[in-house]
This record gives structure tokens, sequence and C-alpha cells, in this order.
């Protein structure tokens, strides 16, 4: 009785990708890969996700730290609010996105009116869509692996005369370098893959906001084959990333 | 060289756990003195306080010409500002840096040139007899072999002070003695005050100069290693600081101490050895005991104290040795200073180490 429902849920996941590589027009896939429409869109997709991971590490680093370590009241409310892009329907992130940083936003409006920075429908705002959507993994997994780590060898750092920032440098970051790798691949993953957020605050503009996944959605209505392919290429990136980390973030976490 | 300062250390320091430290210590160039305790009895704080790790919150903290911390002033030097080099129970050698860049890092964030920093590393791995291990990852080193690095990376950069935190704790017995000697020769040769912090009455014994006990965040008793071994004042040190350390030669199950004849039940163990003998191994008769065991002989009271249910008595020539024994039996021997007493030690309740 288990067995069989172990294989139903098998064949559940599996199905899916079949039903793909049954479809795929493997005799044209590499016309339509070379498409102008796909090459930006995966173009779009590698460049937004990889800054998205980039400005995720800056902030997101940072932030982690502050939770693990700092000693301040409210920390679990905090930590609630990093989490909820995690729980949060894409689309109400991106809604929430545009209401704060949009033209007529809270903090948007004065902005434009300062900088004439425009953040919606641009290539920044798919940018920032994605940090807003992938960063909690980042933070979560690092502050678990910050957590974990024994304080005492930051101490030694400081007795041999490393300053705070040289310890988080040369001692903490290299020490816990597998979850924080971890962290990253899965930030850059999860932002990859970012739907609701970036169509809702960015759209889906062809060469400026249109990502993979935008670019399977439209291509879903017009050409199937096309749709397909763009899908058949996003497996194919999302295996190799688990490859890469196989057990690893699993024990990250 | 770094030049010779003294420690005064005379603080107070409360954990948010409820724990309170009150220290008073001072070490002076070229001195070492002990910290023994218990667990829980505050020595790591010490240690952290010493080091800048913690704050303390009165009181003061001054090595040579340099204040450290004093609250009331607002002097503050943080940890990586102080010349103190620390060496930790465990070593906590940097898991991802080689032995050679281990110990180096010191040198390094001092400010230290790459190529100068190699050869002042090369030098003291030399002298620790770690050559050929530079490349070597931490977790690829024996204990003793890891040890020997945390006390370069604590020497190389010649503080002014130096810490020993349990050092010897995480090794097991053969390398403790190994590592024991190289600690005691190393510590000859640096020029600045030493704090040792033990929970071991041994090593305290062995390489310091003075000891502090300190018990529940205080210290309790503070003297040379002969005040608390033959007088300690409180049921802590009594039981685990007042054993009887004898030194001599072995020989087939015997030993030489200059002033007696030692039995011992190891007869394969041979040279310099140290005996560890407990005070309640150490029985007391009013008459030549029956039975003549072979470590037994006629002795007179030099001095009696009470300490609770038990009283320590200390036995003059031939071999000064302090017994306890309960107090009711105490009483009912009618011991008194100056009389004249038969002691006996079963030769298995003597602790045997190499010396």
């Amino acid at each position: 009785m288990l067995v069989a429902l172990g294989l139903l849920a098998l064949a559940f996941f599996a199905l899916p990708l079949i039903g793909l590589l049954a479809r795929t027009p493997w005799s044209k896939l590499p016309e339509i890969l070379s498409r102008e429409i796909v090459r930006d869109a995966f173009r779009l997709s590698i460049v937004t996700s990889s800054l998205a991971t980039v400005f995720a590490a800056i902030l997101g680093v940072p932030l982690a730290w502050l939770l693990a370590r700092a000693e301040f009241r409210g920390r679990g409310l905090i930590r609630g609010i990093v989490t909820l892009p995690l729980v949060l329907p894409p689309v109400v992130g991106g809604a929430a996105l545009l209401f704060a940083l949009g033209g007529r936003g809270v903090i948007g409006e004065p902005l434009n009116q300062a900088t004439g920075l425009l953040l919606p429908f641009s290539t920044w705002g798919v940018v920032l869509a994605n940090t807003f959507v992938a960063m909690p993994f980042l933070v979560i997994t690092v502050e678990g692996a910050l957590r974990s780590l024994d304080r005492r060898f930051e101490g030694a750092a400081a007795t041999l005369g490393a300053t705070p920032w040289s310890t988080l440098r040369r001692v903490t970051l290299p020490m816990i370098s597998s979850s924080l790798l971890a962290g990253l691949i899965l930030t850059w993953a999860r932002a990859l893959g970012e739907f609701g957020a970036t169509i809702t605050f960015a759209g889906n503009l062809a060469g400026r906001t249109q990502t993979l996944p935008l670019a399977v959605f439209v291509a879903l209505e017009s050409d199937r084959e096309v749709a397909i392919a763009l899908s058949l290429l996003m497996v194919a990136i999302s295996l190799t990333v688990l490859l890469t980390l196989r057990d690893r973030w699993w024990r990250a976490l | 060289m770094a030049s010779a300062v003294n420690l005064v250390a005379d603080f107070r320091l409360h954990r948010s756990s409820g724990f309170d430290l009150e220290l008073s210590i001072s070490i002076s160039a070229g001195e070492t003195v002990a910290l023994l305790g218990p667990n829980g009895a505050g020595k790591s704080t010490a240690v952290a306080a010493l080091a800048g790790l913690l704050p303390i919150d009165s009181g003061r903290i001054v090595l040579g010409e340099v204040t450290l911390d004093n609250p009331q002033v607002g002097s503050f030097v943080p940890a990586h500002q102080r010349e103190i080099g620390v060496l930790f129970q465990d070593g906590l050698l940097f898991p991802h840096l080689s032995v050679l860049e281990n110990v180096a890092f010191g040198l390094r964030r001092r400010g230290v040139q790459p190529e100068e920093a190699r050869l002042r590393t090369k030098d003291w791995l030399r002298r620790m007899g770690l050559e050929g291990l530079e490349r070597r990852r931490p977790r690829h080193l024996s204990g003793g072999e890891a040890q020997r690095v945390a006390l370069a990376r604590a020497l190389v950069t010649e503080p002014k002070l130096l810490l020993l935190d349990e050092p010897l704790s995480a090794l097991d017995v053969t390398t403790r003695t190994q590592l024991r000697r190289t600690l005691a020769e190393h510590l000859e040769g640096f020029p600045g005050p030493r704090l040792l912090i033990t929970h071991d009455p041994t090593e305290a014994f062995l390489l310091a100069d003075r000891v502090h006990v300190i018990e529940d965040g205080m210290v309790t008793q503070a003297g040379t290693a002969e005040d608390i071994r033959l007088r300690p004042r409180t049921r802590y040190a009594a039981d685990l600081a007042g054993a009887n350390l004898v030194s001599g030669t072995a020989a087939g199950g015997t030993v030489d101490t200059g002033r007696h004849t030692i039995h011992i039940a190891d007869t394969e163990i041979k040279g310099d050895v140290l005996l560890v003998i407990r005070p309640a191994a150490i029985a007391l008769y009013p008459h030549q005991p029956e039975g003549s065991p072979r470590n037994s002989w006629l002795t007179s009271i030099a001095l009696i104290e009470e300490l609770g249910d038990r009283t320590r008595v200390l036995t003059e020539a031939p071999l000064p040795l302090a017994a306890e024994v309960t107090t009711d039996s105490a009483r009912s021997l009618g011991l008194s200073p100056g009389t004249d007493i038969w002691l006996s030690i079963k030769a298995t309740e003597i602790d045997v180490q190499a010396g």
C-alpha cells in the first residue's frame, strides 16, 4: 500500500515532465531556441536573477548577521517580515512593491521627483522584484549557519588582532561558506523562476522585463512550441542547479 | 621582544545569566599564576574579560602602562587592539586555513607584511617541532600537534600577556605530559605575565608559581602551590587541589623520593615520576598497623585543620604528607600537634605519572 502510494506520488511529479518531453519538437528546437524573443528572455533572466543574487548577498548577509547575533526586542517580528515573501503570493508582493516604489508610491513618488528614476516597468524593476522574493532564502540559510557556528572562533580571531570586519571576512564567512553558497544558489534559482511579483511590478515588456517565465506564459497563448522549448530550457537550468547542490543544501539548512 | 610588564586586574563582572565574577589578581613579568577552579567557577569569564571579549562592570584591568578596561573612566581597549596571546582549550585553529596561515593570521592582521609574516611563522613552527606541517589543515593534525600550532599562533605576535585557557584538557594522558613539558619550556622563555586557567591541580602546581583557587565566581584562596596543597582552605581545594605531589625516580616498583622509598603498583615504569597521593588515601593509626603494609612509617603531626566533617592532618618527617580523615575518627584517635602517629598508604592508591 505504502509502496503503491509512493509510486503514485513519484508518477505525479514525473508525468508532467514526461508530457513536456513528449510534446517537445526536438527537430525544431535549435531554431526555436535561437529566436530573438527566446534569446532576449534567456539573457534577461540570467542577468536579472544574477543581479538579484548580488543584491541579496550585499543586503541579506548583514541582515542574517543581525538576526543571528544582535540582541534586540522584536526579533521574532523582524524574522516574520523577512520570511513573509516566502509564503506571500508573489502577485501580492509585486502589488506591495508597486504601492511603495511605483510612480505614485510612498517612496517611489519622491524618488521619481528627485532623480527622475522610475523603477516599475524597467529592468531594474525586475531585479527589485526578484530580490524581494528570493532574498529570504539567503537570509534564512545564512542565519541558520551563523547560529550553529562556534562563536569562540570569532573570539580567537579578535585576540589575534582581527577587527570585527576582518573577522567576518576571513573567519566567519569562510567557515559558513558551504551554507552561503547553498543560500546563493537557492536565491538565484528562486529569482530565475520568479513570475508573479515581476509581472505585477515590472510588467511584461519583451527585451526589458520579459524574463523566461513571462515568455513561457505569453507563448502558451501564441506559440505552444516556443512555450515548450522555453519550459524545457528552465527545466534544464533547474536540474543543473539541483544536481550541483545535491544533498548540500539539506545539510546546510 | 615584548617589553616586560605587569598585569593588574581587579574587577567585577555580571553575566546576563545571573553569574557574578569578582577577581583580583596581579601577575609580574615572568611569573605564571594559575586560576584553578571547577567548571562553572568563572574561569572562562575571566579569560573573556582579560582578552577583551567581555567588558567588565566595575574595577580595572591594567597591563603595564595601558589601561585595558576601566568603566569608571570610560576606557576600553577592544580585543583586537589588546596585545594578548590566548591559547584556547581545543586550540580553536581556523579549520579553513592551513597551519601556516593559522599561525601567520595574527601577524597579518597586525599589519606585518606577507614575507616577514611567513619567515616569523616558519621560525615558530620550527621551534615547536612542526616543520613539514605548514600546508596541513587543522583536521589532519593530532591533538598534540594542533595544540602546538595554537601555541605558536598565540606566541608569534609577541604579546605582552599570555592567557592559557585549559591548554591541556582536550588531550589524552600521554600527549598531555609531552605538551606540558613543551608548555613549561615556552612559558620559561615568555617575558610577560602568564595566566594559566585550569581545573587540573597537577597542571597548576607544575606550571604555576602561584595559584588562585576560584569557586563560584570568587577567589577563595591564593598562595603558592605548596600553601594550597598543604593548607587548603575550602572543601573544593581540599578535595581536588589538596593532593600530595611527590617527585622521585622509579625503578622496579619502588620510587626513591630522596627522603623515603615508596612502593608503587606499577613495576614497569622507570625514570622520573610524579606521585599523586590523595589525602583520603592515607590511613592513620595510633600503633603500627597489622599485616605490615609496605608503605607504612612512624611520623609526627605538624598541624591539624578541621574542614567540616573532615579533618586534614599534616605529617612531618620522613616525608611530609597531608592526610585526611573524618572529623569523628580524628577525635577518637585523639590527634593533636606533636603526637606520634603511624601512617600507611596502599600502593594501588598511588597515582603514578611520568614526570
